[in-house]
């Protein structure tokens, strides 16, 4: 049995009340929930205050680039699938500095579920404007409010068809819970975009801000396969933002047909270097 | 050498050269010569002015040679441009479709397309047909050109197959039949090879990775190192690999640093361009300390630059790129035995050392056709440097994947196996691989990374010298020069002068103590290098104070070749 013990307790560099500690919590509890162990999850992180949540649980992870979150759990994942692979990322981690890869990823479906910590601001240089920041938001360098139009991540995934996409709250824990369990149930690639208050920097989009308007979805509203359904769903957001399972869709998972991956994961396998004389022989 | 033959087919992209170019090849290759091949394109895939050249021999060959003897002119752009390189040649032409603007002795007629059509039924043929003529040219024995004809168009059936043997074998008759001078062309057929392979700089290097136990790589394809990704690609399932293309160079090198972390043999290939956007990612590499081979086949920049010619002019980058210090380790392969040794060699020090090795090629050396020895995989181990579940067992404490110890390596585990957890981290970090921005511990984990470099140079290879030991002129090279180099050093000392060659695969770490000595006794110093800045003499001084007479430099695109380096020689004085 694993306990939220075995995962252990880390000193973080996190400010106080800061939404990562729920989304930390949900985590931790999720994994729980699902029986797995430390020594069979793979987090791979990239740059920002999501990018450290690694560090603050006991497990294997790969803590890397700004933005190149999805690269290296895509290629982990493949190279031994019996690993779960988690990518943990920021707003402008992922949909910023990483969105190609993004766009990619929910192309490819790999079998990884991603966490976006979208607080909708820049926290580890302290304050800039992110993708996800609302139009007109003044910060200290967008001093007569952002110009750029506020991206929507989840319309986005669900206008390219990714596999699944679901939306929590840093201060609903519960909730965020159950559905980082799903996400990692599912098979593909699955966005779990999380909204999460930064306590110092954002003052626009404060807890009670969120808890104003968030509200849990009716998951039975519309078949959760209903791509354009879902896509009109992702468009609510201002008075009311839901939160919960959007889209799901059973598509083919990267890696499934590869026949190198059917007898058990690559990095078991020998490779099979003993047929290379006979394309040295093509030569002759 | 009793047979020393040019042969140059010139035309539009899209008229076939390639075919004609490899059917021949491989058709003299298979008469038992010697056969050495380059490509001239232009970036585009339709028109412009494209030339294939071949030169064989009887003897081995390392180079190209500049004079034309036989020329195939599918347009007038090949007989304008081509003419002058013409000794005593023949200009082989089919004037019913090419209408050269002026009369010449050495131009002559095969009507290739009324040919193609006659015996095929197509004008596809034509280039069968002028692979005939060519044959016919040289009085050569057409069975083995029917024999690579019908195993290059296996897949296409037995029809295509019957078209092409026919249309080149009128092809064959008409040159025999027709030519004026008779068998003025005419070459003796040497021993057919036992042991011999034609295969180009791409093909070797896939070939070595291959038998490296390659298990992933990820690349965005970019001139002239596609040819690599193509080659792997193509055998990844019936060697139960894994490839994927990436959305970009960045992803593709992230991708394989994910691939390596988690245990697989991996590798990228790029060029110049595509290099750029990974330096981010080499940094993360070397930080992370995870093995990874990059494999670039330079092409002329800045930017776009030169997309389809040559130059080593990214040596320096190679040897600097990204932010910080960290130990990394470049080779710069000669010939396609190197493509073939040293790539399986850089898998494994990057497995040892773990670090990042970048293979160092060049669209000259990606893109020629050699004939060389066969390759023998026996020569080749592979050594993973991998902790195994039983060490896992043994071991005291929890797992430290940035362990200190005494030579800077840690030993290494996988994530997923029992009884370990794995952390990566591109932070500096302690030992477990947790954040750590203390100065004791950058100190430490400074030393441990660059302790490696140290032990890396001591493994490094020194070079070998090509010709008299106490010469009184060395040139030195590295990488793909080496044909061109050890030629023209063999030309020289046939004409009576003095030189020798020392000539670098092994660039970086370089050993200095050992090659100081190595050049301690030697006289005047000479670099010759495919690039503006000298770029590898820099290196050497600036390694072990060695300081070159004077360097010859080349970067207009094309590649060196023996006579080319002797003329530069010759103006500088020195021979």
């Amino acid at each position: 049995m694993v306990s939220v013990e075995d995962y252990g307790n880390f000193d973080t560099a996190w400010c106080p009340g800061c939404g990562d500690f729920g989304i930390l919590k949900a985590l931790k509890k999720a994994l729980v929930d699902l029986g797995r162990s430390p020594n069979e999850m793979l987090l791979v992180s990239g740059i920002g205050q999501a990018g450290k949540l690694p560090h603050y649980l006991k497990c294997n992870f790969f803590n890397g680039l700004h933005g190149r979150t999805l690269p290296p759990a895509t290629a982990a994942k493949i190279v031994n699938h019996e690993l779960t692979v988690m990518a943990i990322a920021g707003d402008g981690d992922c949909y910023g500095e990483g969105g190609n890869h993004f766009i990619h990823a929910i192309r490819r479906n790999p079998n990884v579920t991603l966490l976006v910590h979208n607080n909708q601001i820049y926290g580890l240089t302290k304050g800039q404007a992110s993708p996800t920041s609302e139009r007109g938001m003044k910060t200290k360098v967008n001093q007569e409010g952002v110009f750029n139009r506020q991206l929507n991540p989840l319309a986005l995934a669900i206008s390219q068809d990714c596999s699944f996409v679901g939306r929590g709250f840093a201060g609903d824990i519960k909730h965020l819970t159950e559905l980082i369990s799903k996400a990692i149930e599912h098979k593909g690639f699955s966005l779990v975009d999380i909204l999460q208050p930064c306590v110092t920097f954002n003052k626009l989009n404060t807890f009670k801000w969120y808890s104003e308007r968030v509200y849990e979805m009716d998951e039975s509203e519309y078949p959760l396969n209903d791509r354009v359904k879902a896509f009109e769903k992702s468009l609510e957001w201002g008075e009311r933002i839901p939160l919960g399972v959007l889209y799901v869709n059973e598509r083919p998972v990267f890696g499934d047909s590869l026949d190198a991956l059917k007898s058990g994961p690559l990095v078991r396998k020998e490779p099979k270097t003993e047929l290379v004389n006979e394309l040295i022989d093509g030569f002759m | 050498m009793k047979v020393d033959l040019t042969i140059k087919i010139g035309g539009a992209a899209g008229q076939g050269l390639d075919t004609i170019g490899s059917v021949l090849s491989r058709t003299l290759m298979k008469c038992g010569f010697f056969v050495f091949g380059t490509q001239y394109y232009l970036s585009r895939i339709r028109g412009g002015h494209n030339t294939f050249q071949m030169r064989i021999s009887d003897e081995s060959i390392k180079a190209m040679d500049e004079k034309v003897d036989m020329l195939v002119a599918l347009d007038r752009a090949s007989i304008e441009k081509h003419l002058d390189e013409m000794t005593d040649g023949v200009v082989i032409v089919d004037m019913d479709t090419v209408k050269p603007q002026e009369e010449h002795d050495s131009l002559f007629h095969v009507p290739l397309l009324k040919i193609a059509k006659d015996t095929g039924g197509n004008k596809l043929y034509a280039n069968s047909v002028a692979v005939g003529a060519v044959m016919g040219l040289m009085c050569l024995d057409f069975d083995v050109l029917a024999e690579v004809l019908s195993s290059i168009f296996k897949k296409k059936g037995q029809e295509v197959i019957d078209n092409n043997i026919k249309a080149a074998r009128a092809g064959y008759d008409h040159a025999r039949d027709n030519y004026p001078h008779g068998c003025k062309f005419g070459i003796e057929q040497p021993e057919k090879h036992h042991n011999k392979m034609l295969i180009s700089g791409n093909e070797a290097v896939g070939l070595g990775a291959l038998a490296a136990g390659l298990q992933f790589i990820s690349s965005y394809p970019m001139t002239p190192s596609t040819g690599v990704m193509n080659y792997i690609a193509g055998k990844a399932n019936k060697f139960g690999l894994v490839f994927e293309q990436a959305e970009d160079e960045i992803a593709a090198l992230n991708m394989v640093l994910g691939a390596s972390f988690t245990g697989a043999r991996s590798m990228v290939t790029t060029s110049g361009g595509g290099f750029c956007l990974m330096v981010e990612a080499l940094g993360l590499a070397g930080i992370t300390e995870t093995p990874v081979v990059i494999f670039q086949a330079q092409r002329p920049g800045p930017a776009t630059g030169l997309p389809t010619m040559t130059e080593q002019g990214d040596l320096l980058f190679a040897i600097h790129a990204a932010q910080g210090e960290f130990p990394r380790c470049v080779l710069a392969p000669g010939t396609p035995q190197d493509c073939f040794y040293m790539t399986a060699k850089a898998f494994n020090i990057a497995d040892k050392y773990q670090i990042p090795v970048i293979v160092m090629s060049d669209q000259y050396l990606a893109d020629s056709l050699f004939t060389c020895e066969r390759f023998d995989q026996a020569k080749i181990s592979i050594e993973r440097h991998l902790l195994s579940d039983e060490d896992i067992k043994g071991m005291q404490g929890e797992y430290r994947r940035y362990k200190i110890t005494s030579s800077g390596i840690s030993p290494r585990a996988l994530p997923g196996q029992d009884g370990v957890l794995v952390g990566a981290d591109s932070d500096e970090h302690d030992e477990f691989g947790h954040i750590d921005e203390t100065q004791e511990n950058r100190i430490s984990m400074v030393h441990k990374r660059m302790n490696k470099l140290e032990l890396l140079r001591e493994e490094m290879q020194v070079p070998g010298v090509h010709g008299p030991e106490d010469a009184e002129l060395t040139l030195i090279g590295w990488g793909s020069t080496y044909g061109p180099l050890a030629e023209s050093v063999d030309t020289l000392n046939g004409q009576g002068h003095s030189v020798n060659l020392v000539h670098f695969t092994h660039v970086y770490p370089l050993p200095a103590e050992k090659i100081r000595k190595l050049l301690a006794g030697s006289g005047k110093k000479i670099c010759v290098e495919n690039n503006r800045l000298s770029q590898f003499a820099r290196l050497l001084a600036a390694e072990t104070g060695i300081e070159m007479y004077d360097n010859v430099v080349r970067y207009d695109g094309l590649p060196f070749t023996p006579e080319s380096i002797i003329d530069a020689l010759r103006e500088k004085g020195v021979v």
